[in-house]
């Protein structure tokens, strides 16, 4: 287990790395629906982002946004809905939750929780591959984001790994944890084993990753990802709300 | 101050008359008459009836056995409890407030107000010379507390000379002892009570001395029913509280059409001109409307209304269109809607704001509130919330589900110390595990159709049921924190113990899902 060297920051074609300084955007989550890692890897992500702002000067001092966590009936059915007592202790007051009866309902509060400035970043779960959810309704999630700002964290629960305008898009499930301190027979600080398989500006790779108080750590995976570099690099980043509003 | 207006049933019913046919009104008896079970029955009489021996309260068939000429009119009890309200806003131009005293009384706080119209004296003066322009019968008094002008004006004249004034430096318990016991507002039956005791004059009671009273009626606590609450409201030892007329006049706009609609897309046009309106008059009031009322006419007398609450006061028109617009979806047109009626039943203060630097949300982003109606309109109530926690040991009690916008109520938090899951299921499933009798780690279980091996085990965690609310048949749970061979990561917990005496083998469930 060693830790990443540091990169510069935002720049083309690096590896992701956490901590790092990106626009909020969309990303995509893919799980499995018989455990929680989804959903714990997003809160890991936006915690990241929230408490790690990019911009020091312009961050406020105490953010104290709501968040939005947006399930969809299938959702709930598989993996329950959040419990504030387990939720990091900087979020759990500020969770607005919303109950979708179907997909389309659920992607209506996301779109809806995407315009609204009151909300530090969004999370959706949804389960399965349903029809209202197509490239389509992908892309204009993946807009709203990054023309107002504010972050998705979409999880996928059993989900194919169908088309979908995600920036990144990773695969996780959950990985053996490391023995705590004092009572070795525990299990320990959560570890996931996170793929990032689809990326525009990144290095697609794997990693194990840990939440520490708030920021992430992340370790490599022995098996190293094949190399994009050049891919990627020439790819580059452009903005699709910037592209939108140009149309 | 106290009004009263003596005949009011009567002074309403000649106001309503031709001015030429007033004057001969009065010289034949008149009664005012009201069905009951028993036949009609007498409201008012005018003072020819009363010269001709027919009273309020007498059955019509006996007044007319004394006066077969009386004339009778239906009476109106409730055009006269809405000309009692209009009344008592229009009394308020001798005082800042006013309040009803049904079926035929105004109260007006006139404190501090007096030397405005020259003296106690000349205002009443002023009072009956205005209702006596309007023809109206009024008995005004003016008192320190509202039971001692109250009677004053209804018994004040018994005594034979005038006293409508008391002073607020005058003994109140010496003027008002030769009045009759009536003038305490007291229920019938306690009157009878009191004349059985010979209780006649106020003065009376107080010469009996209060431990008497007291004892006499100490299980009567509403004040029309206790003479020793009513004695002290009258003395000002008790306060007396009062409900004051307050004129709301709720912000409304209409739209009457020219042809009628029968069609989804002119209805929106019209709704939205009407949520423009809306805006405006909210705009010059800098108010903003929590409650919206859409009412929709149709041709065939039919009326549909659509009401609106909103979580934060607004006056955006385009937010108000689009909520209203969620709330059409289902109006039948029948025939045409001829006219559309918005008004905003709830209003609260909003202050102006510079509008235009930033432009609609489209562009710009929305605020939380109207992000939070757009949801609750569409999804429901149910569906948006937010979960707080709750003062409770048992984990799916431990948090409850409240409007988006409600604050948390100070509770213990969870010890540090125990460790939770991210997510719980709705209900904890069933589970079958492996595991060391009578009560060992879990070693195995499956879930779901699948097995899983548990490497690492936490536990237990004891959660005794709370046993002043659940029976005591129920029984303790004992949570175990584990993580299976994949890394996943679980919340099981074991009901009851092997020969707790509360069931057979305990049973597993798994309740939630670790991060």
């Amino acid at each position: 287990m060693t830790c990443l060297p540091a990169l510069p920051a935002g720049c083309s074609g690096a590896s992701w790395r956490p901590r790092l300084a990106v626009p909020a955007r969309k990303e995509e989550i893919f799980a499995s629906g018989r455990e929680a890692c989804g959903a714990a890897l997003a809160l890991a992500l936006a915690c990241d982002r929230l408490l790690n702002p990019s911009d020091e000067a312009s961050a406020p001092q105490r953010d104290e946004r709501s968040w939005l966590w947006v399930q969809d009936r299938a959702a709930m059915r598989l993996g329950g809905r959040p419990y504030v007592p387990g939720l990091p202790v900087r979020l759990r007051h500020r969770l607005i939750h919303v109950a979708a009866e179907k997909p389309q309902d659920a992607l209506f509060a996301l779109e809806e929780g995407l315009r609204c400035l009151g909300l530090a970043f969004v999370i959706g779960e949804i389960a399965g591959n349903p029809r209202a959810l197509n490239f389509t309704a992908s892309r204009r999630l993946a807009v709203a984001a990054e023309r107002h700002g504010v972050p998705l964290f979409l999880v996928r629960i059993d989900a194919e790994r169908d088309p979908g305008a995600a920036r990144m898009r990773w695969a996780v499930q959950s990985a053996a944890s490391p023995p705590p301190r004092w009572n070795l027979q525990a299990p320990g600080v959560p570890s996931w084993r996170a793929e990032l398989f689809r990326a525009r500006v990144h290095r697609p790779g794997e990693w194990i990753l840990r939440d520490d108080g708030g920021s992430l750590i992340a370790s490599v995976r022995p098996a190293a990802a094949p190399d994009h570099d050049v891919v990627a690099g020439q790819s580059g980043d452009r903005s699709l709300a910037g592209q939108a509003g140009a149309k | 101050m106290t009004l009263w207006l003596a005949n009011l049933a009567i002074d309403r019913w000649r106001g309503r008359l031709a001015p030429n046919e007033r004057h001969g009104a009065d010289a034949t008896p008149l009664a005012l008459i009201g069905e009951t079970a028993h036949g009609p029955r007498i409201e008012a009489v005018n003072a020819a009836g009363l010269g001709a021996g027919a009273e309020a309260g007498m059955m019509l068939a006996d007044a007319r056995a004394l006066c077969p000429q009386i004339a009778t009119a239906p009476a109106d009890p409730a055009g006269d409890l809405a000309f009692l309200e209009t009344f008592a806003l229009w009394a308020q131009r001798w005082g800042p407030w006013s309040a009803l005293d049904p079926p035929d009384g105004v109260l007006v706080d006139v404190t501090g107000v007096a030397h405005l119209f020259g003296g106690e004296a000349t205002l009443l003066a002023e009072a009956r010379r205005l209702l006596a322009g309007r023809g109206l019968a009024v008995r005004a008094a003016i008192a320190p507390t509202a039971g001692a002008a109250w009677a004053l004006a209804h018994f004040g004249t018994c005594s034979g000379r005038e006293q409508a004034i008391l002073p607020a430096d005058e003994d109140a318990a010496m003027r008002l002892a030769d009045l009759p016991v009536a003038a305490l507002r007291l229920d019938g039956d306690v009157l009878l009570v009191l004349r059985r005791l010979g209780l006649r004059r106020i003065g009376d009671l107080t010469r009996i001395g209060r431990d008497a009273l007291q004892r006499r009626f100490r299980s009567r606590h509403s004040p029309a029913a206790n003479p020793l609450v009513r004695l002290d409201q009258l003395l000002g030892r008790v306060p007396e509280p009062l409900l004051p007329v307050m004129a709301v006049e709720a912000p409304l706009v209409l739209r009457r059409l020219l042809e009628p609609l029968r069609h989804r897309g002119l209805l929106d046009r019209v709704v939205t001109e009407l949520a423009s309106d809306m805006a405006r008059e909210l705009e010059g009031r800098g108010q903003g409307a929590r409650r919206l009322e859409l009412g929709l006419w149709r041709v065939d007398g039919d009326v549909l209304l659509r009401r609106l609450e909103l979580a934060a006061a607004t006056r955006d028109p385009a937010h108000m269109t689009r909520l209203l617009a969620e709330k059409l979806g289902d109006v039948e047109a029948g025939f045409g809607i001829e006219l559309v009626r918005l008004r905003a039943s709830w209003t609260q203060p909003l202050p102006l704001t510079q509008s235009g630097f930033e432009a609609t949300g489209e562009d710009h982003g929305t605020s939380l509130a109207a992000c939070m109606d757009r949801l609750i309109v569409r999804l429901g109530e149910q569906a948006v919330r937010r979960p707080l926690p709750h003062a409770s040991h048992l984990p799916e009690r431990a948090q409850r589900w409240h409007p988006p916008f409600e604050a948390a109520c100070a509770v213990q938090d969870e010890l540090a110390f125990h460790a939770r899951p991210l997510k719980l299921l709705d209900r904890a499933e069933p589970i079958t595990v492996l595991y060391a009798t009578p009560d060992g780690l879990p070693r195995r279980f499956r879930w779901r159709g699948q097995l899983h091996e548990v490497v690492r085990a936490e536990g237990p965690e004891r959660i005794a049921p709370e046993w002043w609310r659940e029976r005591s048949t129920a029984r303790l749970r004992d949570y175990y924190r584990v993580e299976d061979e994949a890394g996943r990561r679980y919340w099981l917990y074991r009901l009851g113990l092997a020969g707790d005496g509360r069931g057979g083998m305990p049973q597993w469930f798994l309740h939630g899902l670790c991060a």
